[in-house]
């Protein structure tokens, strides 16, 4: 049969429609992994009502205002400590942070590491471009040594975070990396970290043609995803230290996966009460 | 002994290939090319046609018609929600 | 009394920290989230003691940045929520302190100011930080704060900005300083059902009603009701400029709406918050303006000029944002001058030049120690001279 043309989408259930088309640029990995997190929401078990989106500023920060849950578009690198004051005063409902690595390790860098030693019960979702692609591509956290970017004209000269590492060993209970191509292991990566209770991390590869990939002779979005689509590896069981990105390396895979899920008590302000009860 | 040579599943006459109906929402496209690309079954191409912002959306391809068996995989990647297919029933 | 008692109904002899502490709790301040620093960390100490026996959420957080991000955070899920510190934290929060103004967070920070400025004087005296109080974060917007003179004040203090917070939907400060933070004084603390408390305005629309536009202001006092997280409305709370569904609308137009409404929430219902206390002001000459430690010094030294014949009277500022410019506009017509001690180098005392022609001496000092009554004494003996 051929195509029918239509007006809506079964995800348009859970979008202020009104809203759209959003903002993104044609081919960037925001779209797919707004959708898989959109899709886990109504998987989750959760009433939507349960769920609450904090955002920093930046491209991805712009994903709550299109999901229609609560949602907090808050200040540059503070999504965190706003999501987990949430969490806190409503124990009882799904914070996700949908941030990207710019606002999280940049400016945020510092609310990560502690939240994440606190095992504060949020889900940490990073859009991870390379660069601080909102303002126009300058460089970032994630911004591979050499590359080149807006403020690094010459190329990079400082080294990149290695985001599932750095989660990890900051205290996350739940460590993955996916991209924006393996949308379907990403939803159910997301739904898992619904389920658990504690700090968890997804860090989502996106292709950014404007801010990263036109720089670094990465072409248009799809040749980026091409790259996803050869070069990854999908290893579970991957050592850390070793699980560096960078995208322009020929010798080296991506590797994907879900590296870490083991359980440690969420923070709790009053488990000392309750423990003293206890005795 | 005479082996046997031919290996059908069991349940070949009960199971059937999902056949799949593509909707599109050409407004929403922004000529990414990644459901056309990433398509299981090469269902999807570009067509001539424009939608109001300049952008070649996906059609299905000629002598395509059935060959889209509702993966899904188009709705998934899709970053502005612009495809989806569904199952047709039996 | 039980730690598990919210008010510790009562008479105590009290640390102007743990007034502030004790106030919160009366006021049912469900979080608080905040950094050690000094003189204010003490009040910090006293809710981690009192917070969690009742069942409320105290945490220390990383920085400043971090807490202020909290506040709005516990606010906006139905929290009150609160913090203490000092001035280098002060300027830390500066930035969320604008989200909290633009998101329509109500939240309460305590300062005990300190000498400024940067590290300043740690453990001594300031009164530095009005300004910054009033202006410190970009932007255009009004948050309202008081100015306690004795730890019964800090307790009284808190609850009033706790009131106004959730009233006005403004952050709302109690702009204390280390000499009150760090005296001990008699506070008497009324029974639970004696403690004012004013709720936020909640919306007539029920969850789920498509009509309902939560940054619509539709009453005269220009608040529109507050929606709490998982209560079911799913609205977008934004840092951006945003229009009346609370979506990001980076115009001209929305944004020079909105920011009006946000400053004339204030601005035009002044007269609701302001508060003040007059002392010999009816046959003054001479006004004194003075708020905080220094007012305890300027009525002395009005009390002692009264002595000697000076028709002297103070204006002793209780809230200190908005200021009381219709009552310096008014007193205009009646004094000669106006004197405003303050251990700064002249903070309030501009905002008093603001609204008036007369002259406005000021008696200041950049901090580390009380101002005794005698340099305000001094003044005010001259400028009756002069006058």
């Amino acid at each position: 049969m051929p195509e029918v043309q239509v007006e809506g989408h079964p995800i348009d259930t859970i979008l202020r429609t009104e809203r759209l088309p959003h903002i993104f640029c044609p081919g960037c990995g925001i779209g797919p992994a707004m959708h898989a997190y959109a899709q886990a929401i109504l998987e989750s078990g959760i009433p939507r009502d349960g769920h609450a989106c904090v955002s920093g500023i930046g491209c991805a920060g712009r994903v709550p205002g299109y999901l229609d849950v609560d949602s907090y578009h808050t200040t540059h690198g503070r999504a965190i400590p706003f999501a987990m004051a949430i969490a806190l005063v409503k124990p009882d409902m799904e914070v996700t942070v949908f941030s990207g690595d710019g606002d999280l390790f940049g400016i945020g860098g510092n609310h990560f590491i502690h939240a994440a030693r606190r095992n504060v019960d949020i889900n940490v979702i990073c859009i991870n471009n390379f660069n601080y692609g909102m303002t126009g591509g300058q460089v970032g956290p994630t911004t591979p040594l050499g590359a080149r970017a807006t403020t690094a004209p010459y190329g990079n000269t400082e080294p990149p975070f290695n985001l599932p590492y750095l989660a990890a060993a900051t205290g996350a209970v739940f460590v993955a990396r996916w991209t924006a191509l393996h949308v379907r292991q990403l939803k159910e990566a997301i739904l898992r970290a619904m389920q658990k209770k504690g700090f968890t991390f997804i860090e989502v590869l996106s292709p950014c043609p404007v801010g990263f990939g036109s720089p670094n002779d990465i072409g248009d979005a799809i040749e980026e995803v091409w790259l996803y689509r050869e070069r990854c590896v999908v290893d579970h069981n991957a050592y850390l230290p070793d699980v560096d990105i960078d995208l322009r390396r020929k010798d080296a895979p991506f590797v994907m996966g879900n590296f870490v899920d083991i359980d440690k008590a969420p923070f709790d302000p009053l488990a000392m009460m309750k423990k003293k009860e206890g005795e | 002994m005479v082996m046997l040579q031919t290996r059908r599943p069991l349940d070949v006459e009960n199971i059937a290939i999902p056949r799949g109906q593509l909707f599109i929402i050409p407004e929403r496209c922004k000529g990414c090319g990644f459901c056309i690309d990433f398509c299981p079954r090469d269902v999807l191409e570009e067509t001539s046609d424009m939608n109001a912002k300049g952008y070649h959306y996906p059609i299905v391809g000629e002598d395509k018609d059935e060959e889209c068996i509702a993966c899904q995989f188009c709705l998934v990647i899709c970053p502005e929600f612009a495809v989806y297919a569904e199952e047709i029933p039996e | 009394m039980s730690p598990e008692e919210r008010v510790l109904t009562g008479n105590h002899f009290l640390l102007g920290d743990y007034a502030c502490a004790e106030g919160a709790m009366a006021a049912g301040c469900d979080f608080f989230a905040g950094y050690p620093i000094t003189p204010s960390s003490e009040t910090a100490e006293r809710l981690a003691a009192r917070l969690p026996a009742v069942g409320a959420i105290f945490v220390q957080m990383e920085d400043e940045l971090a807490s202020m991000a909290a506040l709005v955070g516990a606010s906006l899920a139905g929290a009150r929520a609160m913090s203490a510190t000092s001035g280098p934290g002060f300027s830390l929060m500066m930035e969320n302190i604008g989200m909290a103004a633009m998101m329509e967070a109500p939240c309460v920070v305590v300062n005990i100011q300190r000498g400024a400025p940067s590290t300043g004087l740690p453990t001594l005296v300031g009164q530095g930080d009005m300004m910054q109080c009033k202006w410190g974060s970009h932007g255009d917007y009004e948050i309202v704060a008081y100015s306690p003179s004795s730890p019964q004040e800090c307790f009284d203090h808190v609850i009033k900005a706790f009131n106004t917070a959730d009233r006005w939907r403004v952050p709302a400060f109690v702009m204390a300083d280390e000499l009150i933070g760090h005296m001990t004084e008699r506070v008497v603390i009324p029974p639970a059902d004696q403690i004012p408390r004013v709720e936020r305005k909640r919306p007539r629309h029920k969850p789920g009603d498509p009509s309902f536009l939560h940054c619509l202001a539709e009453d005269e006092d220009l608040v529109p009701p507050i929606v709490h997280a998982g209560e079911g409305y799913r609205v977008n709370f934004d840092s951006l400029s945003h229009d009346e569904k609370g979506y990001p609308a980076t115009f001209p137009e929305p944004h020079d709406k909105l920011v009006r409404r946000l400053v004339n929430k204030i601005r035009l219902h002044a007269d609701q918050i302001i508060e003040y206390e007059e002392i010999f002001l009816d046959d003054a000459e001479l006004a004194v303006i003075a708020y905080g430690c220094t007012a305890r010094s300027a009525r002395r030294a009005v009390n002692e000029a009264r002595r000697e014949g000076i028709r002297v009277g103070l204006l002793r500022l209780i809230s200190v944002w908005p200021f009381p410019e219709n009552r310096v506009r008014e007193l205009s017509n009646q004094v000669k001058a106006f004197v405003v001690p303050e251990l700064n180098l002249g903070q309030m005392s501009r905002e008093t030049e603001r609204f008036t022609s007369l002259p406005v001496i000021g008696v200041n000092h950049a901090g580390g120690v009380m101002m005794a009554p005698d340099p305000i004494l001094d003044t005010i003996r001259e400028v009756a001279k002069n006058a």
